[in-house]
């Protein structure tokens, strides 16, 4: 496999037996290589579902679902696991063996050399901000934010192509969740894996993901865009109602002020300063604040480099 | 060797041992320490051996069944009902039903004791084999784990400290009922006893020192359990630090 896989959903359809509604209704998805993809909305749309499809925890009834144009059936399923990283919400580290152990786990099933295990565990210990020293404990001995970074490591530890990630910060307190989903977005930059990512929270649907599936009751697709290009042009009622109704504020918050092009400045002038790297979201929020017309936005240096105006942001929308 | 080779099958030295054994005081150390080798030694070998051997049979029955429970969940009710079914019929009258067919002999006291520790060993190794999260089970296969080795690499261990648990209660259990084995074989810590609560005056030594092994016999194996779960569990005694 390569180091990240293409995803293709082909009208694949689920039911379970003794229910109307379908788990999941005729899905079709493309998921480029290396994309962050996030399949989100209400309970009951099939997300999770779907995402089980992928490593064949969930059969499914009709269509295909192929990993580089190979279809998922066609590989034996122990294999095709062990070729996909797994997260789950409560991540399901095992008990009886250590933070090094259940990050080796993998790795073992492989038949990797001790040496080759020891070392990739210590630089997945590093990767996802915890200490060498934590791989002698015990997960009994860690704190829900530490397990779930150990549950990372311990998928990422075979270097699988593909990671499969079920509401896996659903269950954190919401600072760990911020530091951890931001985490999760410059890991995803480093190691360049395709990501599927469940989640029911839109906010970190938009926060994570370079693309975005909603889905709806009886697994029917919503709509599958980018996150700005959903939050610009909802395809529906539904959509629209589920990203809510500040989507203007949501796409701003998408894009900083490196992405604005900024008003020229008059001369020394005393109003409030900014980073480049500012949400655009954010320096509307301190234009209201410091009731002002512009703010001044200095570069990395300090220099200032132009003015952000109410207008400017506009001219994103 | 038995106790009967001691010397007949009243207490051997009763009526011409110290005072304190022909006044029958409460506890008589001179005649502990006098039929250690004859007495009280044999019969702690023998209870010993009573119990190692039930529940060595009980496990090697127990354990099989509720692999095979676990794999079928099917069978885990009937196999539950009839261990406990067992376990309601009182040991003496177990023992006797079990004569017609095996007779006054060893076999007979130890289907006895495995029927009974069969009831403790096969609930508590089905227990442990269900005591893994689901979530942890979603984790094993979800990498890739084949059947059996989710049952080797995560069933199995953390099925580890309720099958000691249950290792635990049925040795001592055994340790008890198999003083009952009296009743039918001149075997055991039971025996003793029994010869004691023959005399026209129950000799109280006799009772108390016999007693007192099993008893000591059963805290003892409890204790060494206790020191193998620490030993092979060290994941469950370390807590959130």
């Amino acid at each position: 496999m390569n180091a990240a896989a293409e995803i293709t959903f082909d009208h694949v359809t689920k039911r379970y037996a003794g229910r109307d509604a379908a788990a999941l209704d005729d899905l079709s998805l493309e998921i480029p290589a290396g994309a962050f993809c996030i399949l989100v909305g209400p309970s009951g749309g099939g997300k999770t579902t779907a995402l089980k499809m992928v490593n064949r925890l969930i059969p499914f009834d009709s269509g295909d679902i192929l990993i580089d144009g190979r279809s998922v059936r066609d590989i034996p399923v122990v294999e095709l696991r062990r070729e996909i990283g797994y997260v789950i919400q409560q991540v399901g580290l095992f008990p009886h063996m250590t933070v090094g152990e259940n990050i080796g786990t993998v790795p073992r099933l492989l038949g990797w050399p001790k040496a080759k295990i020891r070392a990739r565990c210590g630089e997945l210990i590093d990767l996802v901000g915890l200490e060498q020293s934590d791989l002698k404990r015990y997960p009994a001995q860690l704190s829900g934010g530490q397990r779930q970074r150990v549950g990372l490591a311990r998928a990422l530890a075979a270097d699988p192509p593909l990671l499969l990630m079920d509401e896996p910060f659903g269950a954190l307190d919401p600072i760990t969740r911020f530091r951890l989903q931001t985490e999760m977005r410059r890991l995803h930059r480093e190691v360049g894996k395709t990501v599927i990512f469940v989640t029911h929270d839109i906010d970190e649907a938009i926060q994570l993901g370079d693309r975005i599936a909603i889905l709806r009751e009886g697994g029917v697709l919503a709509q599958y865009d980018t996150p700005d290009a959903i939050l610009a042009q909802p395809a529906d009622d539904f959509v629209a109602k589920f990203i809510g109704e500040d989507r203007a504020l949501r796409r701003l918050a998408l894009k900083r002020l490196s992405d604005v092009k900024l008003s020229p400045t008059n001369g020394a002038d005393q109003q409030p300063r900014v980073s480049i790297e500012t949400t655009v979201r954010n320096a509307v929020s301190l234009l209201l604040e410091t009731k002002t017309d512009h703010l001044l936005v200095e570069d990395d240096n300090g220099q200032v480099v132009g003015a952000f105006r109410f207008s400017d942001a506009g001219a994103l929308l | 060797m038995s106790v009967l080779a001691a010397g007949g099958p009243v207490i051997p030295t009763f009526g011409k041992g110290s005072s304190c054994v022909t006044g029958d005081h409460t506890f008589c150390w001179d005649w502990v320490r006098g039929h250690w080798h004859d007495t009280l030694g044999p019969a702690l070998v023998q209870h010993i051996e009573l119990t190692a051997i039930a529940v060595a049979i009980g496990f090697a029955i127990a354990f099989p069944l509720a692999l095979l429970a676990h794999r079928f969940q099917r069978l885990e009710q009937p196999f539950g009902i009839f261990s406990a079914l067992l376990y309601t019929i009182p040991s003496l009258a177990l023992f006797q039903f079990l004569v017609p067919f095996t007779g006054l002999t060893v076999t007979t006291v130890e289907v006895a004791l495995v029927a009974y520790t069969l009831v403790i060993l096969f609930p508590n190794i089905t227990a442990g084999l269900h005591s893994p999260p689901e979530e942890v089970l979603e984790a094993a296969r979800g990498m890739g784990l084949t059947r059996l080795q989710v049952l080797m690499r995560v069933e199995l261990p953390l099925a580890t400290p309720a099958i000691i648990g249950g290792l635990r209660i049925a040795v001592v259990s055994t340790v008890a009922i198999a003083t009952i084995a009296a009743f039918l074989l001149p075997k055991g810590l039971g025996y003793p006893i029994f010869l004691a609560l023959k005399e026209p005056t129950p000799f109280k030594t006799e009772i108390y020192s016999a007693g007192a092994l099993a008893v000591a016999l059963a805290l003892s194996c409890d204790a060494a359990l206790v020191g193998l779960r620490r030993l092979v569990v060290p994941w469950a005694s370390k807590g959130v630090a």
